[in-house]
């Protein structure tokens, strides 16, 4: 059975809970930057782990017009400014999440092999409850991307979890825009239960069924986006030349975002697992002039690190996830390690909610898989995340100037008995703990007063709706979301 | 290594081959060595059932604790591990999953085992269908849990669930308990968590048949009383006809005189709260799997003092607008209402070895770290009645211990020796093998 969409799960969504999530992300914008300038906010005395140079003890941190305005000793707050005492916990960088399916109402336009022409931006929803969650994790920026049904996928975005703000404020400007590949099974489909027929083999439902077909889509698209740039650059440069009465190309939108990975202005970031899909993908690359950024999964990328590192991409991979399937099956948790000391920019990403919500923990295993330094899992959460997505100027790390994109900890972050205390997205406070408790009981009497209308709507007949959500992490076999293509 | 020829083999094989067939099953885990005597020295010893020991010995023989103390003797021609600076624990016991039935469960249908056909099958044992040498069971093992309790799911009586130590190279050499509890699944319900054969609650059993499955349960039942008492009656007057030997209906006598408890998968109030009726109604002493609602009815599981092993500690809270931490705090909670408990990793098999770290971020949000520790050793064991065998380091004991550089519910902590009914167990897994293989590969 294909499970709901995220679209369907929606749409049955009781008016009661859609009202509520209403409320709260309301509530949250009036606090919002649209309402009032955000105030600086000075951190005091913390353990401040900066990620690309060092952890400083008993340090300062000031936020201010939505930058880190400085890193320092004995700091004094500025007018207006909140001060918030420290001691004792620690302040990192927000977290970067390369691989998400947050707050989007889709995941996949399955029904073709190429659906380049459609775009995340569209789906994104700002008002889903997952937004907070994921900041009371300490993740602050996500790669929201499609799922893996299709070879060539739609165009992905980077966004900034701006709880409470319009849908608008989410993308990162400067965030060059993506697009998603998958290679391997998810594509194949020979893992559907749905084709899977007892006793028989399994039928494929769609053109490729197999990763020959898969390098076959892949050619075959960048052939013709590159004919169609060809054609473009043609009549580019003879309206350049002044020539007359020219009737431009048509334009073509499955092509025209190829065309962009072409000039390198969109990044391939390709849902892949075993060695030879990945390797694969990047000498079909060298071929036809495309580079690959980042290979999302990349489970068997350990098997190919140096190959990885000449291409200069990027892995993005799981910290300990194998085995829910053939291709996950030589997944290593050294990966990371390997990955690294070969000279590749890895990161650990969620590809769940429930999991974004505790990249950390997976950052702390990569210790004891490999032995990596703290600064080094740390990186694989943060900085490593920027340089992936091309914003490593504007985050990842602790750096004056930066985006004030800032997680404060009730110790170290990379201990399982720390938890997120606030998190700052531009300088603005979107989760605080204590803040979060002192609103529980009004919570529940909104929830109470609702219930009681929806009661009243129904003659009398509410129910608890305790309704599952049915993408919790941890219970979901198959990390990578296939069963949501 | 023992393994390292075939992992060699496997990888020679993984340069020309597709993928697929590198997918080598079972050949990973080293054997464990024997039950010798072993002394570890100077080390921080957390018995759990007791204070700790701040620089201690423990002492193993014959598969047994033997001694734990601070001034215990070292006996002559024990093996002896300096423990300066590292931490001794009890081993952890994983409660939740389907360790050595089920392997690869999308896309490699022969590698899952774990759920028979029809909905009554409590004549079926795990014990018979786990594969010691499963590499998930390797990977569990290296992080410090030692014993597991591995469940068939599927129908209605899914069959009996075995408590096995992860390591030995038979059932029978692994088996502590081979029939430790019955799986159930109470029909009519939205579906509790459970591998693969729609265990839990509903699914198939619902929707298959026009007889209601729940009340051929409580038919089965009453046939088992009767078929119980029936023999019991000709043993003891032998002048009365002998009853016909019923393999399915003597398998649930255990059940239902109460010697052997029901593990019911159970997430929502209501599932939980009928779970519990059911087992009042029928005598059957029920454990909880799931319990996902259970911070909600603290007060009803307190009073029908029913234990509830917890597998939503990591997932998102059931509803949108509960509080962002409903399920991390739950272990707090319930800890807080004296519901007994413990905590499963809540993860397919693979993933089973996060369970310390579930316990830890309970430990985070408000269970306290001594609790966190028990919740994975000693009240598992004791909710399954097993606690005079497991859970704590205490002398006669088994010998499941794991010596770490660390706090075992860390993530970051590496584990420096394991022992596994008094045999040392080497650290080696599927994983370290294409590790070593891989790393330094130009």
């Amino acid at each position: 059975m294909i499970r709901l969409t995220h679209a369907e799960v929606a749409m049955r969504q009781s008016v009661l809970l859609a009202a509520l999530v209403a409320v709260g992300a309301s509530a949250a914008y009036a606090q919002g930057t649209a309402a009032k300038p955000v105030p600086a906010t000075l951190i005091k005395n913390a353990t401040v782990m900066t990620v690309t140079h060092g952890t400083m003890a008993n340090t300062d941190v000031l936020l201010e017009n939505g930058k880190i305005a400085r890193i320092g000793k004995g700091l004094s707050a500025p007018a207006g400014a909140v001060t918030i005492d420290a001691t004792g916990k620690y302040v990192t960088p927000g977290i970067i999440d390369p691989h998400s399916h947050s707050m989007i109402d889709a995941v996949n336009e399955g029904s073709k092999s190429v659906t380049s022409m459609v775009n995340m931006r569209d789906v994104l929803n700002p008002t889903s409850p997952i937004i907070y969650k994921e900041l009371a994790g300490g993740t602050t920026t996500i790669n929201v991307l499609h799922g893996s049904a299709n070879t060539i996928g739609g165009q992905v975005l980077t966004v900034k979890l701006k709880w409470g703000h319009p849908v608008e404020d989410f993308p990162m400007p400067s965030a060059p825009p993506g697009i998603k590949f998958a290679l391997g099974e998810n594509v194949t489909q020979k893992n559907d239960a749905q084709v899977i027929v007892q006793g028989q083999a399994a039928r494929a439902k769609r053109y490729p069924s197999t990763r020959m077909g898969q390098e076959e889509i892949i050619r075959d698209a960048f052939t013709r986006a590159k004919d169609y740039k060809a054609e473009w650059d043609d009549y580019n440069a003879r309206v350049a030349k002044g020539e007359k009465d020219l009737v431009a190309p048509r334009r073509d939108l499955e092509l025209e975002p190829l065309v962009e990975v072409l000039e390198g202005k969109r990044y391939i970031h390709s849902h892949s697992y075993r060695a030879d899909e990945m390797l694969m993908l990047l000498e079909l690359g060298d071929e036809l002039g495309f580079h690959v950024q980042t290979l999302q999964h990349g489970l068997e990328g350990y098997k190919i690190a140096s190959e990885i590192a000449k291409h200069g991409t990027g892995l993005s991979t799981f910290a300990d996830m194998w085995g829910y399937k053939i291709e996950a099956y030589d997944a290593i948790p050294y990966n990371v390690a390997i990955a690294m000391r070969h000279g590749v920019i890895t990161t650990i990403n969620s590809d769940d909610d429930g999991r974004a919500r505790r990249l950390n923990i997976d950052a702390a295993k990569l210790m004891r898989y490999g032995g990596l330094t703290e600064d080094e899992a740390m990186k694989t959460i943060t900085i490593n995340g920027a340089i992936q997505l091309g914003v490593d100027k504007k985050i990842g790390s602790l750096d004056t100037g930066k985006d004030a994109d800032v997680v404060i900890w009730t110790g170290d972050p990379l201990s399982v008995f720390s938890r997120v205390e606030s998190t700052f997205v531009d300088g603005e406070m979107l989760f605080d703990r204590q803040k979060d408790l002192a609103n529980r009981d009004d919570m529940e009497k909104q929830r109470a007063e609702l219930e009681k209308e929806d009661a009243a709507m129904n003659g009398g007949a509410a129910t608890g709706r305790g309704r599952g959500n049915g993408n919790g992490g941890g219970t979901t076999s198959n990390p990578d979301h296939q069963e949501i293509r | 290594m023992r393994c390292s020829l075939r992992v060699v083999a496997a990888l020679a094989v993984l340069a020309s081959a597709p993928a697929a067939l590198t997918a080598q099953l079972g050949s990973y885990n080293p054997r464990p060595g024997p039950q010798g005597t072993f002394a570890i020295r100077n080390a921080h010893i957390v018995t759990v059932s007791g204070p700790d020991i701040a620089n201690g010995t423990v002492v193993i023989s014959g598969g047994k604790i033997t001694a734990v103390g601070a001034g215990v003797a070292v006996p002559g021609g024990a093996t002896i591990i300096d423990g300066t600076g590292l931490m001794v624990y009890p081993g952890m016991m994983e409660t939740a999953n389907s360790l050595g039935l089920a392997e690869i469960t999308e896309g490699a249908n022969a590698t899952v085992d774990d759920a028979e056909v029809g909905q009554f099958n409590p004549n079926v044992h795990a014990f018979f269908g786990i594969d010691p040498h499963s590499a998930e069971i390797g990977v569990t093992r290296v992080v410090g849990i030692t014993h597991a309790v591995s469940r068939p799911t599927g129908g209605v009586l899914s069959g009996q669930a075995a408590l096995i130590n992860l390591a030995g190279d038979t059932p029978p050499q692994m088996a502590v308990t081979r029939d430790i509890a019955m799986a159930l699944s109470l029909p009519g319900g939205r579906g509790g968590r459970g591998g693969g054969g729609g265990g839990g609650f509903g699914g198939a059993a619902a929707a298959t048949t026009r007889e209601n499955p729940m009340d051929s349960l409580r038919a089965l039942l009453h046939n088992a009383d009767a078929y119980a008492k029936a023999w019991d009656a000709y043993n003891k007057d032998k002048t009365l006809p002998r009853p016909e030997h019923s393999v399915v209906l003597e398998s649930l006598v255990p059940l239902i005189q109460g010697k052997m408890p029901a593990l019911i998968p159970a997430d929502a109030a209501a599932e939980m709260r009928t779970a519990v009726t059911f087992g009042e109604e029928n005598k059957i002493k029920v454990i909880l799997v799931g319990g996902r609602d259970a911070w909600r009815i603290t007060d009803f599981l307190k009073q029908h003092d029913t234990p509830v092993i917890l597998t939503s500690v990591m997932t998102l809270p059931s509803r949108e607008d509960d509080p962002y931490d409903a399920n991390y705090s739950a272990p707090a909670k319930l800890a807080a209402a004296g519901v007994r408990f413990a905590i499963a990793a809540g993860e397919p098999n693979p993933d089973l070895r996060n369970l310390p770290y579930v316990a830890g971020m309970a430990a985070a949000f408000g269970l306290s770290k001594d609790d966190a520790i028990k919740s994975v050793t000693l009240w598992p064991a004791q909710i399954f009645g097993i606690d005079n065998k497991l859970g704590s380091i205490q002398v006669g004991k088994m010998a499941n211990i794991v010596v770490t550089d660390g706090n075992l519910l860390e993530a970051r902590t590496n584990t420096k020796y394991l022992f596994i009914d008094g045999r040392q167990v080497p650290l080696d897994t599927k994983h370290t093998a294409l590790y070593d293989e891989f790393k330094n590969r130009p």
